[in-house]
């Protein structure tokens, strides 16, 4: 057990998350999970289940209105706004439904933003390895287009560039194929599992769609801001249920 | 905050149209507050040169009438070390007079001078309209008054009576006109030495006149104050040209201080503009500023991205307003004439002013963005990414 909390990269314990003042909304209610380093995670849930404040939190844009979640050993509840961005910007990397990238910027420069934005300088090498993972998604030859420019398909796969621009440990991705047909979902899947073996970065993904919660390590469900099923995959169907 | 710059320039030329639009408005401000600045300043140097130009602004003379400054060399130097910004010291030995012509007379202010000196004050030959400056003992020029109303020419022989009843012959060399009715009609001016030799006053002038430099003209009056502490001499008098002129020192500050209200209203609504403007583009920016906060750029770098946008704003709307300025008041100085074909008002470029205009709308600007990037810093990601 001791092994285990050791090897988990995100510990969450008791979250609740309650949105307004006067009308309150229980979002999310005494989440307990946590996730091991290397391990390629998804969750599944329809949508106002809470899958997405969940994954907000994760990813130190939102704070627990109870509970606490532990970061590769940060507490998010202690940390000041200015080392959330650092832990942002150095432990994780996001992918969102909608790639939201810089439109005044090309690929290549805003895959570099997560770099230049650690305040480090862009070097020579800096500048080859981002062009690396345009290569990896299969974007090199548009690295110098701006973004506005790309295909939707392009512009995810530009995302997913960035995201991992900062080596980062965890990668979250909430629904990063929901705006995307059934053959780029089918590519961008087989990217991130590669990439998830390759450099062994955690993954958290958001997903509708089952068939692709299928191929990761572990599938949780929430429902209703609970968890409703928690199974590692090969698993039986409904063994890891809370 | 390299990295923020280069956001703030990617921002602003992501919508040229607006930030085009951003500069001109800037550009105006500037333009207009280097237009009316200018011409306010071209006005009053033009007034001032006109009406004091050619007169002693500061003016030293014994308290008592009818008693003269002996010793006079030594005073002038005293002055002259006195205060640097003192140019132009001219000893001067006047006394009335009367011309006596074809049984009539007419009254006479006979002001002997030092010549070389008083050029400096009265550009005496600018101010000849005919004949010569006096140059042997015995010669005088006059007003152009008595070339028209008594027929007196060139060469001519006149008879000055002075107050001691003695009758001195002296010849008229030339005539001036100082555009001034009261001096063209009295004034009568001779070298220094015929004054002390025909009035019997060696080595003693009546007053000491004197200039300042054309920058410290306004602090006349403390230089005066300065000169008579140092002077140190109760007999003295020390009159200077603003206690002289009250009037025409009230119209100048009046004028001053309408074109101070001008372009503090101009200045103002520029910076209403801008700080209008930018906040709007927080607005528009708030998308990429959530994203950018969620990939970790601290709130400190976003405030530093919407500043560098009021910079650059500032910079380029400065340089735009002192292209337009110039070219106002270059448009102002060519179309804008007298008959005579001379500027209506007489526009100087003060490089100073004009740097001053383009670090105000800098400043401004810089003032101005304050707002937005305070309102970019309380922009929460999860808010751009909950909402899209």
């Amino acid at each position: 057990m001791n092994d285990m909390t050791q090897n988990n990269i995100i510990q969450i314990e008791h979250l609740d998350k309650i949105y307004g003042k006067d009308i309150k909304t229980h979002v999310l209610h005494d989440i307990n999970l946590s996730f091991q380093e290397g391990t390629f995670n998804s969750i599944i849930g329809q949508s106002g289940s809470g899958k997405t404040t969940l994954l907000n939190m994760i990813g130190a844009l939102d704070k627990p209105t109870n509970g606490s979640i532990v970061i590769d050993g940060k507490d998010i509840n202690k940390l000041s706004n200015a080392k959330l961005a650092n832990l942002r910007n150095e432990t994780m990397g996001f992918v969102f439904q909608f790639h939201y990238l810089l439109p005044e910027f090309t690929a290549l420069e805003n895959v570099l933003l997560p770099f230049e934005i650690s305040g480090k300088k862009v070097d020579k090498q800096v500048r080859q390895e981002a062009e690396q993972y345009l290569e990896l998604v299969d974007l090199k030859d548009y690295k110098n287009n701006l973004v506005t420019k790309l295909s939707g398909g392009q512009q995810q796969r530009t995302a997913i560039a960035r995201a991992l621009m900062n080596h980062p440990k965890i990668l979250l991705a909430d629904e990063p194929t929901g705006n995307l047909d059934s053959d780029s979902t089918e590519l961008i899947y087989e990217l991130l599992r590669d990439i998830n073996q390759n450099l062994k970065t955690t993954f958290v993904i958001i997903t509708h769609d089952r068939r692709i919660a299928e191929k990761a390590d572990r599938i949780i469900e929430i429902k209703d801001g609970r968890i409703h099923m928690d199974v590692n995959n090969g698993e039986k169907s409904g063994e890891g249920i809370q | 905050m390299k990295l923020a710059f280069k956001i703030a320039v990617r921002f602003l030329g992501s919508s040229k149209v607006q930030t085009l639009f951003i500069i001109l408005g800037i550009g105006i401000g500037v333009s207009v507050q280097i237009f009316i600045g200018s011409l306010i300043t071209g006005l009053q140097t033009s007034l001032i040169d006109k009406t004091i130009g050619n007169s002693s602004q500061i003016t030293v003379a014994e308290k008592e009438q009818g008693t003269y400054i002996t010793d006079y060399t030594r005073w002038m130097d005293k002055i002259s070390s006195s205060d640097a910004k003192i140019n132009h010291i001219v000893p001067v030995l006047t006394s009335p007079a009367f011309l006596k012509q074809n049984n009539a007379s007419t009254s006479l202010l006979l002001k002997g001078m030092d010549l070389k000196k008083a050029a400096g004050i009265y550009d005496l030959k600018n101010r000849l309209t005919s004949g010569s400056l006096p140059q042997k003992a015995n010669e005088v020029i006059l007003g152009n008054t008595f070339q028209k109303e008594y027929n007196i020419k060139k060469g001519d022989t006149i008879l000055v009576l002075l107050p001691s009843t003695k009758e001195e012959k002296m010849v008229v060399t030339g005539f001036f006109d100082f555009k001034v009715s009261a001096l063209n009609d009295s004034w009568a001016i001779t070298n220094l030495q015929t004054a002390q030799t025909i009035l019997d006053q060696k080595n003693a002038v009546t007053s000491i006149e004197m200039q300042v430099d054309k920058g410290r003209i306004f602090s006349a009056d403390a230089i005066a104050q300065k000169l008579e502490k140092n002077l140190n001499d109760s007999s003295f008098k020390i009159t200077n040209w603003k206690s002289d002129n009250e009037s025409l020192l009230s119209g100048l500050n009046g004028q001053s201080i309408s074109s101070y209200m001008i372009q503090v209203f101009v200045l103002i609504s520029v910076v209403l503009g801008i700080a209008s403007v930018l906040a709007i583009t927080v607005m528009q920016k708030s998308k990429q500023v959530g994203i950018l906060k969620a990939m970790g750029m601290k709130d400190s770098i976003t405030s530093f991205v919407f500043l560098s946008e009021g910079f650059l704003l500032g910079i380029f709307g400065a340089i735009a307003g002192i292209a337009f300025g110039i070219g106002l008041l270059y448009s102002f100085s060519t179309f804008a004439l007298n008959p005579d074909k001379t500027p209506v008002v007489p526009v100087s470029l003060d490089i100073k002013f004009i740097l001053f205009s383009g670090g105000i709308a800098i400043v401004s600007c810089l003032v101005a963005s304050l707002i937005p990037a305070l309102k970019s810093k309380s922009l929460n990601p999860i808010d751009i990414i909950k909402n899209n």
